[in-house]
């Protein structure tokens, strides 16, 4: 432990004196923290970040039902099934694969521009679909590592007492299956929270977008530190409750093994 | 076992019917035309070294392999024809794992009350009551409870006997279920299945345990290479095997001070 703090704290020196010796540092300084532009913007921002929490949430609320619907249309077993299982597999390969920034352009200024009759114009409800879209293909390829880590056992032991192959993945496979991908799914949601910034792209006033905005205004830097104190201040507890949750899980499968 | 109903006659409809069975797995050939009949309340046991084919027979007539060429045939119903609901064969058939394959998320209650509420179609409290009712009769009451990770190896199979009675099936499967025990385990195990015997349970048994086979069997099956090479009540298969390889297994298992 004393070893700890002091190693950390002479690291945290050399670091300190490092920065602040550069040649740039006053310039820079006052670029990026200057604490009456900090307080100032602080409530202004705050308020757009508001407009992120509400993306990644009502995103998540979707991913999280839609994602394990996919990893289970993808696990459906026998020839019948083919077309389903391709079209799953298309989906999730296409949406991992293009960065998250293309698709919310071209959904955030395409399908407004298309002019239809019942397509919504509001580049937030845009935003969020995209979001969907691309986290839904990430979340389902955790679910199914999931379900294929639950051993085939498992399966035939329900399916032997009668169960139907839905009845066995409800009550016997997939509880098994959410509990062991909880913390890579929190993961997940937090890489989704921080993807909310590309929504600002759009013009949607989110923290990021309202940064640029005060950053028009008076050429300083700090409303960035304001936007990272924000996602910081989400994002960290949740990597810590990940972390707690991972460690209780691995303290429990050392208990079992021993009993 | 003077308490036992009297085993059917085997001119009756037999409770279970097997008829050239063929089964292969790529280019192994694990069952080669397998015939062999079960009268009702008759427990046969199956012998035979590892890679015979006990475990693929059993899983073959459980429906969770599928055979390749053959029939089989539950109580005057053909199960391996094209349009059978097998989830309503299985719920009629019985299988215990070597491996007990408990649902390792649920309580010991909730193991043995799952398929009767799903499969059978019971409310809550009447299959918790049927299943109390099992738990008491073979000394698990005090378990209800718990997790299986939390009980002894013994203790789980027993849990794993009482899930499979409780769908109420007319054919029971035991697949080597103390082949996994510690020795000191074995015996609570057998001394469920004898009480099943005198009960009067159809059962079909693989099993490396000949003590017991002699003791509970009204005929055993020894098992080579896909084929039954012997069968007969356990005096005679014991005591003067006809077949050499079912005299020469014998003999390793009484090197092997398994006898």
């Amino acid at each position: 432990m004393a070893i700890a703090v002091a190693s950390t704290v002479v690291v945290v020196a050399i670091l300190v004196v490092g920065v602040t010796r550069s040649p740039g540092w006053d310039e820079f300084k006052a670029y990026f923290f200057d604490w009456g532009y900090y307080r100032e913007s602080f409530p202004e921002i705050l308020d757009a970040f508001w407009v992120n929490v509400k993306l990644f949430c009502v995103a998540e609320a979707i991913i999280l039902p839609a994602a394990l619907l996919l990893a289970v249309l993808r696990s459906l077993p026998g020839p019948v099934f083919f077309p389903i299982r391709a079209l799953a597999i298309v989906y999730a390969d296409l949406f991992r694969g293009i960065p998250t920034i293309l698709v919310i352009f071209m959904l955030g200024f395409g399908m407004p521009a298309l002019g239809l009759d019942g397509v919504p114009t509001s580049q937030f409800f845009w935003a969020v679909v995209a979001l969907t879209l691309v986290y839904t293909a990430y979340v389902s390829e955790v679910y199914r590592a999931g379900i294929e880590s639950v051993h085939p056992s498992q399966d035939a032991a329900a399916r032997s007492l009668g169960l139907t192959h839905g009845q066995s993945l409800r009550h016997v496979v997939l509880p098994q299956a959410v509990r062991r991908v909880i913390p890579p799914l929190l993961n997940d949601f937090i890489g989704l929270q921080k993807d909310t910034a590309l929504v600002g792209a759009l013009g949607v006033v989110e923290a990021f977008r309202q940064t640029q905005i005060n950053q028009a205004a008076t050429f300083n830097g700090t409303y960035y530190l304001v936007a990272a104190t924000l996602f910081v201040a989400i994002t960290i507890p949740l990597a810590r409750f990940t972390d707690w949750l991972v460690a209780r899980d691995r303290r429990r499968q050392q208990a079992g093994r021993l009993a | 076992m003077s308490s036992q109903p009297p085993v059917s006659d085997l001119s009756q409809t037999p409770a279970l019917g097997v008829e050239s069975v063929h089964k292969s797995f790529g280019e192994l050939e694990v069952l080669r035309g397998i015939d062999l009949s079960l009268a009702e309340h008759e427990v046969v046991c199956l012998i035979g070294a590892s890679g015979s084919g006990k475990s693929t027979l059993l899983r073959c007539v459980n429906l969770l392999e599928p055979i390749d060429a053959g029939r089989i045939v539950v109580a005057g119903e053909e199960i391996t024809g094209g349009r059978i609901d097998v989830n309503r064969v299985r719920r009629g058939i019985g299988i215990v794992f070597q491996a007990f394959n408990l649902f390792p998320h649920m309580t010991v209650l909730e193991n043995v009350t799952l398929a009767p509420r799903k499969a059978r179609g019971l409310s809550r409290s009447a299959a918790d009551a049927e299943a109390a009712t099992l738990l008491e009769r073979f000394g698990l009451a005090d378990k209800r409870g718990e997790y299986p990770d939390r009980l002894s190896g013994g203790q789980q199979q027993r849990v794993a006997i009482v899930r499979a009675l409780a769908m109420q099936p007319q054919l029971l499967l035991l697949d080597e279920v103390t082949s996994a025990l510690d020795p000191e385990l074995v015996a609570e195990v057998l001394d469920v299945i004898r009480e099943l015997a005198a009960g009067g349970m159809t059962m079909l048994i693989a099993t490396h345990e000949m003590g017991f086979a002699r003791d509970v069997a009204h005929r055993v099956c020894f098992l080579h290479e896909g084929r039954i090479l012997e069968e007969g009540p356990p005096e005679q298969l014991f005591g003067e095997p006809r077949e050499e390889r079912t005299r020469q297994f014998l003999q390793r298992i009484v090197a092997a001070g398994r006898m």
